[in-house]
């Protein structure tokens, strides 16, 4: 089985982010860039999908400027096999992205692709769905375990209620949730060995796709700031303010 | 044109979420039609017709949308959606799960959790964990949007009167299969519709010493949540989870205790009204978005606070 893995390039996690004084977007120069989480969480189980014999081969895409590479090496140091960059620069939505990833999979005919279920930037938690929907392909998304089982793959999923369980034929698109796995370090040696690891690049144009956005951001404002608080000295007084001065609780 | 809202449902009542959804339907202006998709749901969409502000209540009720798979779903929801502006649904994980399978399927793009509607195309989004908000303008002929349940004041439950009418179910796609679920059995209010809720972070220490809050939680009539840290640790399900990717929630009264306050935990409870904090790190974070901050041994605190709250009211 090969699988597909989805990586893409982001603002990392932990950097608070700025908007920009015009009001276009947000500050990316010279801030720190990684793989969203999520999806290294989606390198690692194919990985491990790979260790147990289960899948043959792991191909890490990103869609993305020159430096989407750098997320890709990321995932060939993992362990993935090898990388496929579709090269872009305009801003990407994720219908654009999903119809660049289905290109891609008519290509390289993976049984199971994987995506994170959101990316931490655009927080639109869209292109694992959307990609099944053009595929035609069922879809487990939020998922915190994985078990394939020969043409079909039985996924649980997080809910709002708890957890649910669904089984998937194959081909299927699972996105994944924080509690599927810990996503490994690469080590020194693996990431020497990444470097050797081909990537082969295409462009939007050579799979026939049409990026143009569909969504136009007319202005990123920032959110309203809180009031700074106050400190308390005790619970009572806590308690005291709660009641007489927000009058939140009886 | 009519604006479609997907329901959320349990087949005999809706769920809360649905009527914030209505009310972001509301604000966009035009007829509002409430599908329930369910099975044995007639329960439902008679809750869905006495919401205030519905027009009308589509019942599709058969074994193919029991339990709400998307592969199923999203053909009706498709076909509906072609002579209509607009189909809304709650940013609940059912939303979001077959939302963007319609979007696509109709080749429009899905405006994600919108907060606010500047006008029928024109909403506002949070993003980057809610440290930006950006407003977002589709151009598409049909809208996709799922709704941040925080961004709209829910429409009255009672007092409408919508008529009901049958659409007929499409069959069994047969490409996935559901096969069980785990609920968390829960006596307290939900989460995302609590007034107040009381999370716990990593400085619980143990499931077990959720009942410190749950006790609290009981007097006050609170949901209770908790960060990614004490979910991942295992003190408590998933579904307790409040942050950018978990529940988000602004309830009345928010109590942090033992949270450090990172980046994606504020982005899931940082509009409730009055933010509490309990930690015993004069620097965690979380002060600086809450109202009242205690610097206290969360195990001293909890108790204290517990025997304060069952003196009741004082004269
Ligand atoms: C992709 C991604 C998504 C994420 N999504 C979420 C999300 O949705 N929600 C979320 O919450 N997090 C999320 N996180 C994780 C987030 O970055 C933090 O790691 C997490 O919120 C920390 O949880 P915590 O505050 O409980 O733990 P910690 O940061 O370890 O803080 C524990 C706090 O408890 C205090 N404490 C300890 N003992 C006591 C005591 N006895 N009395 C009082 N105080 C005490 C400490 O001073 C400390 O401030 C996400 C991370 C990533 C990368
Ligand atoms: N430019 C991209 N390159 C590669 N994968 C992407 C890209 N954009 C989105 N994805 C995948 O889609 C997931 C969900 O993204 P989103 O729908 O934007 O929240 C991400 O976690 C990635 O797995």
């Amino acid at each position: 089985m090969k699988v597909l893995v989805a990586v893409k390039r982001v603002v990392d996690f932990n950097v608070k982010v700025r908007v920009k004084a015009d009001k276009t977007g947000v500050e990316t120069a010279n801030v720190k860039m990684s793989m969203n989480p999520f999806d290294e969480i989606g390198v690692e189980e194919a990985i491990r999908l790979k260790e147990a014999g289960k899948a043959s081969e792991v191909i890490a895409v990103s869609i993305g400027i020159a430096q989407a590479q750098e997320t890709i090496r990321t995932a060939l140091a993992m362990g993935a096999d090898r990388g496929i960059h579709v090269l872009t620069d305009g801003e990407l939505q994720p219908l654009a992205v999903a119809k660049l990833l289905k290109a891609v999979v008519e290509k390289e005919q993976p049984k199971l692709v994987i995506l994170g279920k959101q990316a931490i930037d655009d927080d639109c938690n869209q292109t694992g769905q959307m990609l099944a929907a053009l595929l035609g392909w069922p879809q487990g998304t939020f998922v915190s375990k994985i078990a394939p089982d020969g043409d079909s793959m039985t996924v649980t999923r997080e809910v709002d209620g708890g957890l649910e369980t669904v089984q998937l034929r194959l081909p299927a698109i699972v996105t994944t949730d924080l509690r599927l796995n810990e996503p490994r370090y690469a080590s020194l040696p693996n990431i020497m060995k990444a470097k050797k690891k081909p990537i082969e690049q295409l462009t939007p144009a050579a799979l026939g796709v049409d990026v143009a956005p569909r969504l136009a951001t007319l202005k990123v404002e920032e959110p309203p700031k809180r009031k700074s608080g106050v400190k308390v000295g005790s619970v009572a007084e806590l308690v005291e303010k709660l009641r007489t001065e927000a009058k939140v609780i009886p | 044109m009519s604006i479609l809202v997907l329901a959320e449902h349990d087949n005999a009542s809706i769920k809360p979420a649905t009527l914030n959804a209505v009310a972001a339907a509301r604000k966009i202006g035009g007829p509002v039609e409430v599908l329930v998709a369910g099975h044995a749901c007639t329960g439902a969409a008679e809750a869905a017709a006495k919401v205030v502000g519905v027009a009308k209540v589509l019942i599709a009720d058969a074994p193919e949308y029991a339990h709400a798979l998307p592969e199923n779903l999203a053909p009706l929801l498709v076909d509906l959606a072609r002579s209509r502006s607009h189909v809304l649904a709650a940013a609940t994980t059912n939303g979001k799960n077959v939302m963007p399978r319609v979007a696509a399927l109709l080749d429009v793009a899905q405006i994600s959790e919108i907060v606010e509607v500047t006008s029928p195309d024109t909403f506002i989004r949070p993003i980057y964990a809610g440290n930006a908000l950006a407003t977002v303008q589709s151009k598409d002929p049909i809208k996709i949007i799922t709704v941040r349940m925080t961004g709209f004041d829910p429409a009255p439950a009672t007092g409408g009167s919508a008529p009901i009418e049958k659409v007929a179910g499409k069959g069994d796609v047969g490409l996935s299969q559901f096969k069980g679920q785990e609920l968390s059995k829960n006596e307290r209010p939900e989460l995302t519709s609590a007034r107040i809720v009381i999370s716990g972070g990593r400085g619980m220490q143990s499931g077990d010493n959720f009942k410190l809050l749950e006790s609290v939680a009981d007097k006050l009539g609170a949901a209770v949540g908790a960060s990614r840290a004490a979910v991942d640790a295992g003190f408590v399900p998933n579904d307790y989870q409040v942050g950018q990717t978990g529940k988000i929630v602004a309830p009345d009264l928010y109590l942090a205790v033992g949270i450090s306050g990172a980046i994606q935990h504020l982005a899931g409870m940082k509009d409730s009204k009055v933010i509490v904090a309990i930690n015993k790190d004069e620097e965690a974070p979380i002060f600086q978005v809450a109202d009242y901050g205690l610097v206290a041994d969360l195990f001293k605190a909890m108790p204290e606070l517990d025997a304060e709250l069952a003196k009741g009211r004082r004269p």
